[in-house]
């Protein structure tokens, strides 16, 4: 992935990431951080190219949930579902293959050395959680352009379309909280021996609040009868997490990556 | 340096488990329905509560960890932790206990501070696992906090979040000390006190011992003892 990465920083010029040179009045150059907005879509691109010419994780995480589908089926025993059931089954498919997409998130910059060249980069350090946090998000939200439409033909009994709107909704406030967290636990697992292990283990308690809140909120979206709304209470609960976690995340994430 | 007052505290701890465990048996009433199984109320929640705190003091630690650098908050931040999760085995078993004694079954899911007691056992169980995956003993430190940090914010909202999740089918008489009567309101707030001091002597035993432990590999190692 360096040589990758090094591409990348040709095309923008060789400067892209260095910081900028300003000068004051007493004629001393001051050394400005590039801007962080800059360092992060730089970041992202790097992310996403990578992403599209390695094809690593999205379709690995979105195979994984049709196959998911297809095991529930079998399982369960039946042909549909709806109500709490089927809502149980779409946030359990979606929270295991997001499992996948964050153990490999931060594989290539340990054995690569993405980290030791981010870090001689004079830039601010949460612009990485910042950057790898979405570029996680376009995974989950690719993932999930293909694992609804897949549950609403394969599993669900009541037709998707009316839920639809809704529905969008709630993945994208659970999406955010299970970006970061995602994230987070990614930086935390990977420079340790069972990263593969110690992902999940750690992701999976801290998101029970995001399946609770996912969950409840879709079970009445999936009813038989169509006739409700997610309830408040299940959104603000949502947006809730995703605001503590999003701001804890920002304060503890430097210290990850010091060495 | 960690050994000072420690002889104070257990015999502290000792004696108020006592007046406590002698509170609950002979002077607490016994409760209307459940009777004798009531009395497990007494260490229970006071094991709950401490340990919870245990966990939010960790991550405390841990910050200050983070700020200073210095390896003794660490250190604590881990024996805050590490003592926490042993009193959480005890608070498991005991709610067990009495959930099998009153409702019939060892576990209950409608129970939403039984449910978010054991995703947070759940977490911090992960606690050990992550800190000695890490070889370099700095990176193990400050990793170890981060994870702290986090699971110690964790606490409060997952109990939120899992209690607006459970409709209440069980009427919360016994879930605060405020609406007891007076006697065994007292009872309770002795055993708080005891379990307390219970889990601040054996933190202080187990800082002590590793403190001691290090000193003395040091002071081996300028003597030339492998």
């Amino acid at each position: 992935m360096s040589v990758k990465t090094k591409t990348i920083s040709e095309k923008e010029g060789p400067h892209a990431a260095l910081p900028r040179t300003a000068h004051v009045r007493s004629g001393r150059p001051v050394h400005v951080p590039a801007g962080t907005t800059r360092v992060v879509a730089a970041l992202l691109r790097k992310e996403l190219l990578v992403e599209l010419r390695t094809l690593e994780s999205v379709p690995g995480m979105s195979l994984f949930a049709v196959t998911t589908f297809v095991v529930f089926h079998f399982a369960l025993n039946q042909s549909s579902v709806s109500g709490d059931e089927a809502a149980g089954i779409l946030w359990v498919t979606l929270l295991f293959a997001a499992m996948l997409g964050v153990n490999r998130l931060f594989v290539a910059d340990e054995d690569q050395g993405g980290f030791d060249a981010f870090l001689l980069a004079p830039v601010d350090r949460s612009a990485m959680l910042l950057a790898k946090a979405l570029a996680l998000l376009a995974y989950l939200l690719v993932l999930e352009l293909v694992a609804v439409p897949a549950f609403g033909l394969l599993l669900l009994g009541p037709s998707l379309g009316q839920a639809l709107p809704d529905l969008l909704v709630v993945l994208v406030l659970a999406d955010v909280g299970i970006a970061v967290i995602g994230t987070l636990v990614a930086a935390l697992a990977v420079r340790t021996r069972a990263r593969d292990l110690l992902g999940p283990l750690l992701a999976l308690p801290l998101l029970v609040p995001v399946v609770i809140g996912g969950a409840r909120a879709t079970s009445p979206l999936f009813g038989l009868n169509h006739a409700d709304s997610p309830p408040a209470r299940w959104l603000l609960t949502l947006g809730l997490y995703d605001l503590v976690f999003g701001l804890i995340a920002y304060a503890v994430f430097d210290f990850l990556l010091e060495d | 340096m960690y050994g000072r007052g420690l002889r104070t505290l257990s015999i502290a701890t000792v004696a108020v488990m006592g007046i406590a465990l002698g509170l609950v048996f002979f002077y607490a009433p016994l409760e209307a329905e459940e009777g004798f199984l009531q009395k497990i109320f007494y260490i229970h929640v006071p094991l709950a509560i401490v340990t919870l705190c245990g966990f939010v003091i960790g991550g405390l630690l841990a910050i200050q960890h983070l700020r200073t650098r210095e390896q003794r908050w660490d250190m604590r931040s881990y024996v805050a932790i590490h003592m926490s999760l042993i009193f959480a085995v005890g608070t498991l078993i005991t709610g067990s206990i009495w959930a099998r004694g009153s409702w019939g079954h060892w576990w209950v899911w409608s129970e939403p501070t039984l449910v978010s007691f054991l995703i947070v056992f759940l977490l911090y169980a992960t606690y050990q696992p992550l800190r000695f995956a890490i070889e370099d003993p700095e990176r193990q430190a400050r990793y170890a906090s981060v994870f702290a940090i986090v699971a110690g914010a964790f606490v409060p909202l997952n109990f939120l979040a899992v209690r607006l999740s459970t409709e209440y089918l069980h009427p919360r008489v016994l879930g605060s000390a405020s609406n007891l009567p007076a006697k065994m309101q007292l009872t309770f707030l002795v055993s708080l006190l005891g379990i307390a001091l219970l889990y601040a002597t054996l933190c202080k035993y187990e800082l002590t011992a590793k403190h001691t432990r290090k000193l003395l590999k040091a002071r081996s190692k300028i003597l030339g003892f492998r």
